[in-house]
């Protein structure tokens, strides 16, 4: 349930109705075209043969038995790249084929096209590959010291990044600390990595159907590597099945071609789900050691910190996500002096790189749950702490960069707040009790605790990264009304994009009728689906090109009526001159022109930081508060989430309906962050590859969402609005943990066991200290 | 390779004569498993005979002079879960209840269940509580071998080349049954620690099986007699001085691991506490269970 | 057996031949019958984006080996409701209540939220989360899903009364 009020009109819509999705009625009776959906005559199938080890040498690979086999059609490896043998999305360090050294489970070695999955499954299994067993480096404060052999020519640290703000030798009357674990999280979209690859019939272009989060990103890697320009490689978007940050890097883009090519067919190649956990990076596992220095009425004085990020094998977007990390250390408060160590290492465990949050999850774990040791040491309730040093427009941050955006920090908290606390357990209903169906405990075991969490996070790229975004529009008349027809290549990944456009597009030309192109580099590019950017960068490049093509229409009509372009508006569905008696319908004003504009959105500049971490280096915030309700079988250590409330600064909500959707989604992965969800690895390599044992929540363990919108429209943002996909994911989580221990401080009649709650996901042992 | 369907239990039984290494394919829940992980590898010369069609394994039997219930190796747990049966044998139908999802507990067969014998099938600690006897079927006869019997190690069971497991038999008790998991998630879990205790009241014994805790399912004969030793059995209620030494001899009678999923500390505390919970369930404080299991109408 | 076998889909025969025995249903459906409305997360039964009715049952069709389904009737979302004519009551409140993003799970949620009011026309909040625990959302956090049934539910009582 929610306060907010869902737009009147279900069809059409304008900015601030809740229209249903355009794609909706393909999705529900199963005709949507997902990558994993595209059949073509004379497909064959390809498949990757990946290490078993995490470093190793690759001393010889034999293909000679695979070939052999009926129905394999060829069988590619390191020699076989045409072009740059390496990609990446900030260093091209990650070999397509591996050359020389695996460098973690799951590294790709060699590609094979068959005529059937099983085929290829038998080849992948006929290869013969020879390795030389090596240590290890899985330790990454090991990688950071510096005495262990680079496991990569880069060397074994991806990034080193402080910051030094304010006066380093200050302190405050008040000291906490702690040291705090975030586990490795796992995206685990559910539509499986897949793409079709289709070769020109003179071999030397491709076109690649593919589910990813940028388009011409993978574009400018892809040929690259394939040793073709960029205008030969074209990319259509196939349905995604979600993202969250794991389609961000390159995965099957590059096989996938090189067979097609190679074997002059097209190629489909798709993950199962075990070789997905193995084949796209993850969020980065830390360990964060913060001091929070206050006066003693709780006003933060200084905040020391070190972060030590786990990059994995290659540096996929490691380095920005250090940054984002270390950063966002201060939260959403102000924070006078500051002294920051940020490290992010190179291991051999699985890559990792973007998820939803993109280090700022991270940051907020430990900042919250400082500011509640803070609260609990100075004898100041956690929210009035919050409130007490929240941060507001105009205040600087950590970077020296003083904060623009519109900071309704305070806001937030009194509304999430002011949502009612849900009822108390019902002691008939076993199921409702942590442990569901395991019937674990009865009502006398179970404690119910509060707890709460307050984050901000960055909008967009950063560090100078014009991570700009196009679109085009065209208006035209046809059968006595107009229409409009946009095209872009934002990712589409769910989260509803293709819905707000439209609704742009309405808003500003007064046309119902709007068609979208297909989404492919047959246009510029819109950036990647990613940072909480596309309603603000995609949104804006559709809003630019809209208000290009009503300028050329006031123009054009005002040139042939005579009237001053300047006093004609969009009025509904109506063309108005707003000082006189004109008006008629758009469609009619047209014409038989086609007005038809593409346009360029670009945000205002940022910097780099210096070697004191002190720049103008994030282009806007946004911010949420988050209150989790939790019941707790404090001996068994099980966890059942029972609500979470929150309120979150959305600046102008273009589509409600699909702002609760983002809400509720990120909600349920921060949830499961918090008590279930963690990739483990044993010595270099993954033990729950699989559903069975990488628990996602379920309807049974996701509770009730209250939300409140805090529309304060952002005067930098192209709409007012602010992008809404991560906030709700990167609170919750501190919040569920400090409700943890709450519940713990009740059963126990002190903190001893609470104030050991210093990790997510937060297992049964870690409650029950057993 | 080669698919058989066969249609009633002589077909099935002359299939497995013929081909003793046959796969049998139940629910799928595991051997399809293994088929779409590629973990099992099936060559051009293998027979998988699918029972999804035999009705005679489908049927489950109420006896009541012997106080036992016979049922069929393809009952599934969503049967299971359901009435009539669950109001006859309530702590399988918690344990079914447990099992998966909707989907899976349509498919899940309990003779899939025993064939496989993972130390953490949700059902198995119930049947060694309830005295199971697993009968096994070829083109010769049937046998029987108690489950303690059947089940040897972990996946491994007492069943020859050729036979197919046809029916398990447990024990209809009169006194309280349940059944209690520890997963981490609360739906869809494989269990880090599983308990069935189950009460005979005429008999005066108190049985205790327990899954995920050991490479078979045990009984915890220590914690069984104690228990049954120190009841008040005419009022129906448990000391609770003795309610911390009844944990603790279940959890001695364990011996779990660390692995990926838990730890074997964390394990025997949930063996200890899962125990207690369940006999104060059985023997609570005022005495007289609050709900007595339907067998004790029989 | 031979290698060719005939299933029963949506109220069609279809003769499946030349295929690799080992196929799970949900491979067959989709590549050999072209019906790609069931979806495959996990291949192990985890996720319900395969759930498809079989025999009336509904079961995760990952796990169907296909050779067996033999002389059962099989519906996948393709055969709810009227092809091509109007989505089900329960395809329009999906959509109305905002439960689709992303897709992926929702042809598999869409049957089970079917079997479920088929088999209790009112159920608590509590029984659907349980009834749905087997299908796996990554974008919605179930909240809109969950929306959408009750919807249905309320709809067709009102329906119902004279």
């Amino acid at each position: 349930m929610t306060l907010v009020d869902i737009g009147r009109r279900a069809q059409g819509g304008r900015i601030g109705d809740s229209p249903t999705r355009p794609d909706g009625r393909a999705k529900v009776d199963g005709t949507f075209r997902f990558a994993s959906d595209l059949p073509m005559d004379g497909a064959a199938w390809g498949a990757t043969l990946r290490s078993p080890h995490p470093y190793a040498r690759l001393v010889a690979i034999n293909i000679a038995p695979a070939l052999a086999i009926p129905g394999v059609h060829v069988v590619l490896t390191a020699a076989d790249v045409p072009g740059r043998p390496t990609y990446g999305l900030i260093t091209a360090d990650q070999p397509v084929f591996a050359d020389g050294f695996v460098r973690f489970v799951g590294e790709a070695i060699a590609a094979v096209a068959a005529d059937h999955p099983e085929t290829c499954r038998r080849a992948l299994a006929a290869i013969d590959v020879t390795y030389e067993i090596l240590d290890p480096l899985i330790d990454a404060e090991a990688a950071i010291a510096g005495d262990t052999p680079p496991i990569h020519p880069d060397g074994n640290v991806l990034r080193a990044q402080h910051i030094r703000y304010g006066d380093p030798t200050a302190t405050g009357a008040v000291v906490v600390e702690g040291t705090y674990q975030i586990g490795m999280q796992d995206q685990a979209f559910l539509g499986l990595e897949a793409a079709l690859a289709v070769p020109d019939a003179d071999g030397a272009g491709v076109e690649l159907h593919v589910a990813t989060q940028w388009l011409h990103e993978d574009r400018k890697q892809v040929s690259a590597c394939l040793g073709l320009e960029e205008a030969r490689v074209r990319l259509v978007l196939g349905g995604v099945g979600g993202a969250f940050g794991a389609r961000e890097d390159i995965s099957l883009q590059v096989h996938t071609c090189l067979l097609a090519l190679a074997l002059g067919r097209p190629v489909r190649m798709h993950y199962s789900r075990a070789e997905s956990f193995l084949g796209h990076v993850h969020r980065h596992p830390a360990s964060i050691w913060m001091r929070h220095h206050a006066t003693p009425d709780g006003a933060i004085v200084k905040i020391e910190a070190r972060f030590v990020l786990d990059g994995g094998a290659y540096a996929s977007t490691s380095s920005a996500v250090l940054l984002n990390a270390i950063t966002h250390t201060q939260g959403p408060y102000r924070c006078p002096n500051a002294v920051v160590e940020g490290y992010v290492a190179r291991t051999n465990h699985l890559p990792c790189g973007a998820m939803r949050g993109f280090g700022v999850v991270q940051a907020c774990f430990a900042h919250e749950s400082q500011m509640d040791r803070l609260a609990a040491a100075c004898g100041v309730d956690p929210l009035a702490i919050r409130v007490r040093n929240a941060i507001a427009t105009g205040d600087p941050m950590i970077t020296g960069q003083i904060l623009e955006s519109v900071a309704p920090v305070v806001r937030c908290i009194r509304e999430a707040e002011a949502l009612a606390l849900p009822p108390p357990a019902d002691p008939d209903e076993p199921l409702a009790r942590p442990g569901g169906a395991g019937l674990t405990a009865d009502p006398q075991h179970v404690y119910r605790g509060v707890g709460w969490g307050v984050s901000m996070k960055n909008l967009m790229y950063s560090e100078g990264f014009d991570d700009y975004s196009t679109a085009r529009c065209r208006l035209v008349a046809v059968d006595g009304g107009a229409r409009v027809t946009l095209k872009f290549a934002t990712s589409e990944v769910g989260q509803g994009f293709v819905t707000i456009a439209a609704q742009i597009a309405r808003t500003i030309l007064g046309v119902d009728d709007v068609e979208l192109d297909r989404i492919d580099t047959g246009i510029g590019s819109a950036g990647s689906t990613s940072a909480s950017r596309q309603t603000w960068m995609s949104g804006g490049a559709v809003d630019a090109a809209c208000r290009a093509v009503r300028e050329d229409v006031v123009n054009a009509v005002g040139g042939r009526l005579g009237i001053d372009p300047l006093r004609l508006v969009v009025d509904g569905a109506d063309l108005v001159d707003s000082m006189g008696d004109y008006r008629e319908p758009v469609a009619v004003a047209l014409g038989d022109i086609t007005f038809d504009r593409t346009v360029e959105y670009h945000h205002r500049p940022t910097e780099e930081l210096d070697e004191d971490g002190q720049g103008n280096c994030h282009t806007a915030f946004a911010f949420a508060a988050h209150r989790a309700v939790v019941d707790v079988d404090t001996e068994l250590g099980l966890v059942k989430v029972v609500q979470v409330a929150t309120a979150q600064d959305v600046g102008r909500a273009l589509n409600p309906l699909s702002v609760i959707g983002q809400i509720e989604g990120g909600i349920a992965q921060g949830l499961g962050l918090a008590v279930m969800e963690e990739i483990v690895q044993i010595d270099g390599k993954i033990r729950n590859a699989s559903f069975t044992d990488y628990l996602l929540p379920t309807t049974v363990d996701m509770p009730p969402v209250v939300a409140a919108l805090v529309e304060e429209p952002d005067p930098q943002a192209p709409l007012g609005a602010k992008g809404v996909g991560e906030p709700p994911c990167i609170s919750v989580t501190p919040a569920i943990a400090a409700a943890i221990r709450d519940a713990l401080r009740q059963a126990d009649g002190n903190s001893t066991r609470a104030d050991r709650i210093t990790r997510v996901p937060v297992r049964p042992s870690d409650i029950t200290a057993t | 390779m080669s698919v058989v369907v066969p249609r009633s239990l002589a077909e099935a039984l002359t299939v497995l004569g013929e081909r003793p290494d046959a796969l049998v394919l139940a629910g799928g829940t595991d051997l399809m498993v293994e088929l779409n992980e590629g973990r099992r590898r099936v060559g051009d010369d293998v027979t998988v005979v699918a029972l999804s069609r035999v009705p005679e394994l489908r049927a489950w039997t109420l006896d009541r002079e012997a106080a036992t219930i016979r049922i069929g190796a393809g009952v599934t747990y969503a049967d299971l879960a359901a009435e009539p049966f669950a109001g006859l044998v309530p702590a399988l139908a918690q344990a079914a209840r447990t099992v998966g999802s909707p989907q899976i507990r349509n498919a899940a067969t309990i003779g899939g269940n025993v064939a496989t014998c993972s130390p953490a099938g949700d059902g198995l600690p119930v049947l060694a509580a309830l005295d199971a006897v697993v009968e096994l079927t070829d083109g010769a006869g049937t046998r029987e071998l108690p489950f303690a019997e059947f089940m040897v190690g972990v996946k491994r069971t007492a069943r020859r080349p050729g036979e197919l497991i046809t029916a398990v038999t447990v024990s209809l008790l009169n006194g309280w049954q349940g059944y209690a998991k520890v997963g981490v998630r609360n739906a869809m879990v494989i269990a880090i620690a599983g308990a069935c205790l189950a009460v005979d009241g005429p008999g005066r014994t108190v049985r205790l099986a327990l899954g995920s805790v050991a490479p078979t399912i045990v009984r915890a004969v220590e914690a069984e007699s104690f228990a049954a030793a120190r009841a008040d059995w005419s009022a129906g209620s448990f000391a609770g001085d003795d309610m911390a030494e009844f944990g603790r001899l279940a959890a001695a009678a364990s011996s779990p691991i660390d692995d990926h999923r838990s730890t074997a500390a964390y394990r025997h505390h949930c063996v200890d506490v899962l125990s207690r919970r369940l006999l104060t369930r059985a023997f609570p404080a005022g005495g007289s269970p609050r709900r007595p299991s339907r067998a004790a109408e029989l | 057996m031979s290698e060719q076998y005939r299933l029963h889909v949506n109220g069609v025969d279809h003769d499946v031949a030349d295929a690799w025995l080992g196929e799970n249903l949900l491979y067959v459906l989709r590549e050999r019958l072209g019906l790609y409305g069931a979806k495959g997360a996990c291949e192990q039964g985890e996720c319900g984006s395969c759930t498809v009715l079989v025999d009336g049952e509904l079961v995760c069709a990952c796990l169907v080996l296909a050779a067996s389904a033999i002389a059962q009737p099989i519906v996948t979302v393709e055969g709810l409701g009227e092809s091509g004519a109007r989505p089900t009551d329960v395809q329009q409140a999906f959509v109305d209540a905002g439960a689709v993003q992303c897709g992926f799970c929702t042809p598999g949620l869409v049957m089970a939220a079917h079997d479920l009011l088929a088999r209790n026309a009112d159920p608590t909040p509590t029984e659907i989360n349980e009834e749905l625990a087997g299908n796996i959302c990554r974008c919605t956090g179930y909240g809109r899903i969950v929306e959408a049934v009750q919807r249905v539910a309320v709809s067709r009582r009102s329906e119902r009364r004279p």
